[in-house]
């Protein structure tokens, strides 16, 4: 054994295979099967994808890296369960690309937000968070209260879809109009969000000022709608057994 | 830098010059607004500066013949500027980011001030600049020294150290203006990806081609270290990087994963990052630098080949370890988790052996700060791997996840490991590189280490207190059988840990700009001279 190692360290190619080799398999085992199996690949039936408006909310979120210090995954553990809200599955995120469970808690989790707080209290939260917790150690956000831009919102629908998000040419078609429709209850746009997504998604004036959409709308829309696209964790008993 | 390349060398370096500012303006032309412009325009300015500086001298003297019979060292010095650079600025981002924790509004609420558009740049900052910088220029001096041969050529360390050097800084400037991926210690888009690419395989191609110069039979253990990290970082970067640019104008790409292969993917990558990167590279730092410093041989051989094998075959399979009690399917968990145990053994099998190497020279120890260095970083490369696989066991991760637990955990490894080791190496290695029997400041050293011994320990003790008291608060049911604190209660126990933590990460930030100041000081007070015995074995011609 001993003097194969002696050998192969004279050779650079065979190091090079041999830590190709080496190094490859526990990755192959433990994420080639996640494309397989039933658990990790099944989607629920009435998952929805997100809204534009969500979507670009989502997008913010990315941006201002809420993600670094909240999670969306709640784990199957019961004090979890009791402080957020049914643990999350798998199939809650088959759309996110990428996902943001996150790995730290410097704020709480955010899996089961949706629905949790009014618009407006998300919107003070946002500008001034200490205007609402006191205690709160969050950044503030007052930028949020520029117009969004929806410009890109088509092509980015387009470019999910081929990777097997679920929408439709007339989504796509109408991303940027639907992403302003959502914020608008009273416009015209508005029954056809419903039309094309759900109705069940919330189509309101989430940032207070109907006049313009803006950033603070997409963010809102988009924490409002976590945890709320399938009901998939809410309706099924946690399993038997582990 | 340009007087070393040969007159081709030139006329092809000027080639490159060319395209990368070309390179730059098509970038700025297609995107015609937002990050992707001042990317485009970074590297519209960088190509025409380097365009300009090598057409002025192409027709300047060739160098010496006799070069071929030195070392080729100009790019370990750049390299070593580059890391202490990226080490005041990235680490200065990290005490800031640490005091908006305790100081929410310190800095005014303006977006690239942002706690979360500045934690990435800490992060890539610190990872990458600091840590890439210091493994890419170490590994040139050590590869041309474990090899007895000069570096291959003269051009393509250049592209390496400036192509990742640009990497860094598209990727930092990126978060500021508020362009990620968002996969974490993997934000930067996609072209800044595809570029580290590129840069990646002229890196590679340059090791390989220096190693089949060698003229010693034998390849040093340092250098399979560096291998494993030049090979693995390049499979983990793309698989984990793929991904669809909504449009070749603009910066927006989609990741092609999505929810729990996502995870898991970004996991996989996310802590072999923490292998590759910073461990392999580092080890390899280690394999040369602690031997030629103390003046012993590495104390065992076979320990040697049983770690290296056990860390690149062991740590490949622990990712899951971040993913327990998640959706992740239950199996890949405690796969996940038994790994990570049993890469305690190879873990331990290279602290061990630094330590043991050290057996004989304790006096050396004693009285030169620069071995106490890699001293104390063998000791915390022990203490932190131990102390991951500890948090990898899956009720212990109940507790310690989501926590400041593993924050302390990761600075432990990088404050206590990774920069302690890289310290030790450039307080070797400056000296030697300015013809010098020592540093300017010698003295200084000796503050440096206490202040980063104090500033790691300050720093960890304080995110164990903080993590614990975290896991238990929010596991705590009252006798009703109702949860007994408040989230927002969590966090207000935070604030004295938060604070203590700032303290240690400016202490740590103190002594590194004490090391970067000394530094300097001893690279202008060069000679010039090199050491007779520091020179390649010239290979016979081979007609």
């Amino acid at each position: 054994m001993l003097r194969l190692h002696y050998n192969l360290e004279k050779l650079s190619t065979g190091l090079v295979l041999g830590i190709i080799i080496a190094a490859s398999i526990g990755g192959f085992v433990e994420i080639a099967p996640l494309f397989t199996i039933g658990e990790t690949v099944e989607r629920p039936a009435d998952l929805r994808p997100q809204t534009p408006l969500e979507l670009a909310g989502r997008e913010i979120y990315m941006r201002e890296g809420c993600y670094a210090c909240h999670s969306q995954m709640v784990r199957s553990l019961a004090d979890e369960i009791d402080r957020y809200g049914p643990y999350s599955r798998a199939g809650e995120s088959a759309f996110d690309h990428p996902m943001l469970w996150g790995s730290k808690r410097t704020g709480p989790d955010l899996a089961r937000v949706g629905g949790k707080y009014t618009d407006a209290w998300h919107v003070a939260h946002l500008t001034n968070p200490r205007a609402v917790v006191p205690a709160s150690i969050m950044p503030a956000y007052p930028w949020l209260s520029e117009p969004l831009d929806t410009s890109g919102l088509g092509p980015e629908l387009a470019t999910m879809r081929r990777l097997g998000v679920p929408y439709t040419d007339a989504m796509i078609a109408d991303a940027e109009r639907d992403a302003e429709a959502q914020s608008q209850p009273d416009s015209d746009g508005a029954a056809g969000v419903k039309e094309r997504y759900s109705e069940k998604i919330v189509v309101r004036d989430f940032d207070g000022s109907v006049a313009r959409v803006t950033e603070m709308d997409a963010l809102v829309a988009y924490i409002q709608s976590l945890g709320q696209l399938t009901a998939i964790a809410h309706d099924q008993p946690p399993a038997d057994g582990e | 830098m340009i007087a070393s390349l040969s007159i081709a060398q030139r006329r092809n370096g000027l080639a490159f010059a060319l395209c990368l500012a070309l390179l730059g303006l098509l970038m700025a032309a297609a995107a015609q607004h937002g990050p992707m412009v001042v990317h485009g325009a970074m590297a519209l300015v960088l190509g025409i500066a380097l365009t300009g500086a090598l057409a002025r001298a192409v027709y300047d003297p060739p160098p010496e013949a006799a070069r071929a019979s030195f070392y080729y060292d100009d790019p370990t010095r750049f390299g070593i500027a580059m890391t202490l650079i990226w080490a005041v600025v990235a680490m200065g981002v990290g005490v800031w980011v640490a005091a908006l924790l305790y100081w929410p509004e310190a800095t005014p609420a303006v977006p690239w001030t942002s706690f979360g558009r500045l934690r990435p740049v800490h992060t890539t900052g610190v990872i990458f600049g600091f840590g890439g910088n210091a493994l890419i220029a170490t590994s040139f001096y050590v590869l041309q020294r474990t090899s007895r041969a000069r570096l291959a050529d003269e051009l393509s360390p250049w592209i390496v150290l400036l192509g990742f050097n640009l990497f860094c800084l598209w990727a930092v400037t990126g978060y500021l203006m508020g362009i990620t991926q968002s996969k974490e210690y993997a934000e930067a888009e996609w072209y800044a990806d595809l570029w580290l690419v590129v840069i990646w395989v002229v890196y590679f191609v340059l090791y390989i081609r220096t190693l089949a110069r060698r003229a010693e039979p034998h390849i040093y253990v340092a250098n399979w270290y560096y291998l494993a990290f030049i090979l693995v970082v390049a499979i983990l970067h793309i698989i984990n990087n793929l991904a669809l640019p909504v449009s070749f104008a603009g910066a927006k790409s989609v990741t092609i994963w999505s929810g729990v292969q996502d995870a898991m993917v970004q996991w996989w990558y996310g802590h072999n990052a923490v292998a590759f990167f910073l461990t392999a590279g580092f080890l390899g730092m280690l394999y040369y630098f602690l031997p030629v410093r103390s003046g012993r041989p590495i104390w065992s051989y076979r320990l040697s080949i049983l770690s290296f094998w056990g860390i690149t075959f062991f740590y490949i399979w622990v990712g899951s370890h971040h993913l327990h009690y998640t959706a992740l399917p239950y199996w890949v968990q405690t796969l996940g988790m038994t790994f990570s145990i049993m890469l305690l053994v190879p873990s331990w099998a290279s602290a061990g052996n630094a330590i043991a190497t050290l057996n004989g020279a304790w006096h050396k120890v004693r009285d030169d700060a620069t071995l106490r260095f890699m001293f104390v970083a063998a000791v915390f490369y022990g203490l932190s791997t131990f102390e991951g696989s500890f948090l990898a066991i899956r009720p212990v991760n109940s507790l310690s996840h989501y926590t400041d637990w593993t924050v302390g955990h990761v600075h432990s490894g990088t404050l206590g490991w990774v920069a302690m080791i890289v310290f030790g190496a450039i307080y070797t290695l400056v000296p030697q590189l300015s013809g010098r029997d020592q540093m300017a400041w010698p003295r200084a050293i000796e503050w440096h280490f206490w202040l980063a011994v104090t500033g790691t320990l300050v720093y960890v003790v304080s995110m164990w207190n903080a993590g614990i008291t975290q896991g238990l608060m929010w596991r705590s049911y009252g006798p009703s059988g109702t949860l007994t604190y408040s989230f927002l209660q969590s966090l207000q126990a935070m604030a004295p840990y938060y604070l203590l933590r700032t303290i240690g990460g400016g202490m740590f930030l103190a002594g590194t700009l004490l090391c970067a100041l000394n530094c300097s000081a001893t690279a202008r007070a060069a000679t010039g001279e090199v050491a007779a015995s520091d020179r390649p074995l010239l290979p016979m011609p081979v007609e």
